[in-house]
């Protein structure tokens, strides 16, 4: 009992901590933390959606920042061709994050393991390279959005506050599906081909057919976090898509617990934190981030939760 | 009379040179126990995978009831009401006893593309799931995981597990596998129960269980079915008793 009860405190540490941020900035006159958080909350919420195909499904992808990418160039072209409405942009930026997803899982899940490690990978890295040879959408350069997404007047996405709070709405929102979703029929179903595929076909379930859904899902609310980098950068490049980028995602859900409800988060606060942190320190951040995610993700098996589950026990 | 329930015909099987089976065909009445007996390297395992979908035969057919189900896939067969238990017990280890049940119950009860309610809150799931695992007497242990139980009792959860799914035909491939003598007994105990209900074909090695059991035995040397008939006339058989001969283990350790 008690191990539950140190890792739901931490959770619900962090949980209130992310709802009174805007209060602190305020009262701080600290914009830069805000504008902070709100890109750590998009990209949890990306490590979110990950962690559903990674976590739940023992699907590794390691393309999936190419979801960021069809998100973000879905909002950055309407916005360039004059569609600024977000009522437009967004469902845009979700459907022809489906759509991908759709394709490139049908062909990736004839594969398994390293394979499709791989495969997802190379599926992402040609995306990348597609939108860098978009010449009329700014190519390599990438493309400036001039206008946040318009939602007539009932959210304003260029108010810091407002904005912050709309990603933390569609975080917790995607983490509450989520939870439904692990819960559900399906969810056991996937879960039980992560866990033992031959016996889930002997008991009579199409392996495939479940895995290629639960993928759809995971890119789909990627795609959401796509749309909302763009409006948070007002720019999108061909370099959110770089498999580095997926990188960073994957390591944010080990780092934070895989399988865990509220692991990617923790991920993505504790990682970009030390980026922002350990960079300002020293120009070589990268030589002390590295070895630091080497020990958590060697001696704390579980992640960030795992431990905290540990301390509790121990 | 329609035909029986399972009808195996020439059925070919080849891995490079070696044919692992060969011609086999044979027939499993409804409501019959038939036990596939033979040494090692008969090619038991081969044409139990053959019958559940897990490999493809080179020639020859498989029919459950009538339909012809050579090469469907394995989940389709389940759905036509063919379940099977593994020789190596093959569970979800990092779910409860009662949940690898109740998915099992799952894959027979609708769709399960539905993605909001709790799966685990479905009291026809969870009955149906209570219902097999106390069928095999584990009722108390449906809320431990399945990696915390021992190898005897992963044996009965297999059992539960193609339970839930009301088969028709039961495919068991050595269930007494790796068993303590009194876990052997109470699983014979078992199998006297579960064929009054279901059809099973059982491959064993366990003899004195196969004699006590069955209805009908086929054995199987090198990928040929070399005798098939009630358990006395498989005892009297010459060709039988010259193929176990150099085996000495099977007919001498349970003889």
């Amino acid at each position: 009992m008690k191990n539950v009860t140190v890792s739901k405190a931490v959770t619900a540490l962090m949980l209130a901590g992310l709802v009174l941020l805007p209060l602190y900035s305020q009262a701080s006159g600290n914009v830069f933390i805000l504008t902070l958080f709100t890109r750590i909350v998009i990209l949890a919420l990306a490590a979110a959606s990950l962690n559903l195909i990674m976590g739940f499904g023992g699907m590794m992808s390691f393309g999936h920042a190419a979801y960021l990418g069809i998100g973000g160039y879905a909002v950055g072209m309407l916005a360039q061709e004059g569609v600024g409405s977000g009522w437009v942009q967004f469902p845009v930026a979700l459907a022809a994050s489906a759509i991908y997803a759709l394709v490139i899982g049908a062909l990736s899940l004839r594969t398994r393991g390293v394979y499709f490690i791989m495969i997802t990978l190379a599926f992402a890295q040609m995306a990348y390279y597609v939108a860098s040879g978009l010449a009329r959408y700014g190519g390599d350069d990438g493309l400036t959005v001039y206008k946040r997404s318009d939602f007539s007047g009932l959210i304003n996405l260029g108010n810091r506050t407002q904005f912050y709070y709309l990603c933390l709405a569609c975080l917790l929102g995607v983490i509450f599906l989520i939870w439904r979703i692990v819960n559900s029929r399906f969810g056991l179903v996937v879960q039980g081909l992560r866990s033992n595929e031959q016996r889930m076909q002997a008991i009579g379930f199409p392996a495939k057919r479940y895995q290629l859904v639960c993928f759809v899902i995971s890119g789909t609310m990627c795609g959401l976090a796509g749309a909302l980098l763009a409006n948070n950068t007002d720019f999108v490049s061909p370099a959110v898509m770089y498999w580095t980028r997926s990188g960073d995602l994957m390591v944010m859900v080990i780092l934070g617990g895989m399988g865990t409800l509220f692991g990617p988060v923790m991920g993505a606060v504790v990682f970009l934190l030390l980026e922002e942190f350990l960079s300002q320190i020293t120009e070589y951040w990268a030589l002390i981030m590295g070895p630091l995610l080497l020990l958590i993700v060697l001696f704390g098996r579980g992640g960030i939760m795992g431990m905290l589950g540990r301390a509790g026990r121990g | 009379m329609a035909e029986p329930l399972l009808r195996v015909e020439k059925l070919v099987r080849r891995f490079g040179g070696i044919i692992a089976t060969d011609n086999v065909s044979l027939d499993v009445a409804s409501g019959e126990l038939h036990a596939i007996i033979g040494p090692n390297g008969a090619g038991k395992t081969t044409l139990i995978s053959q019958l559940t979908g897990h490999l493809a035969p080179h020639s020859g057919s498989v029919r459950l009831a009538g339909r012809d189900i050579t090469y469907l896939p394995a989940y389709r067969r389940c759905a036509l009401g063919l379940a099977r238990s593994f020789q190596i017990t093959s569970l979800l280890l990092d779910f409860t006893a009662a949940d690898n049940v109740a998915l099992a119950a799952q894959a027979h009860a609708g769709t399960s593309f539905r993605f909001f309610a709790d799966a685990r809150k479905e009291k026809s799931l969870r009955d149906a799931a209570h219902a097999a695992l106390d069928r095999v007497g584990l009722a108390h242990r449906a809320d431990v995981l399945v990696s915390k139980l021992s190898h005897g009792e992963r044996r009965q959860i297999e059992l539960a597990v193609a339970l839930a799914s009301k088969p028709k035909l039961l495919l068991l491939d050595e269930p007494m596998a790796g068993l303590g003598v009194t876990e052997s007994q109470s699983m014979v105990k078992l199998l006297q129960e579960l064929r009054k209900e279901v059809s099973i074909v059982l491959v064993e090695h366990d003899m004195p269980a196969v004699f006590a059991l069955a209805d009908r035995i086929s054995v199987l040397v090198y990928g040929r079915v070399i005798a098939s008939g009630d358990p006395a006339a498989i005892r009297a058989n010459e060709d039988v008793k010259r193929a176990y001969l150099g085996d000495q283990h099977v007919v001498t350790h349970h003889g």
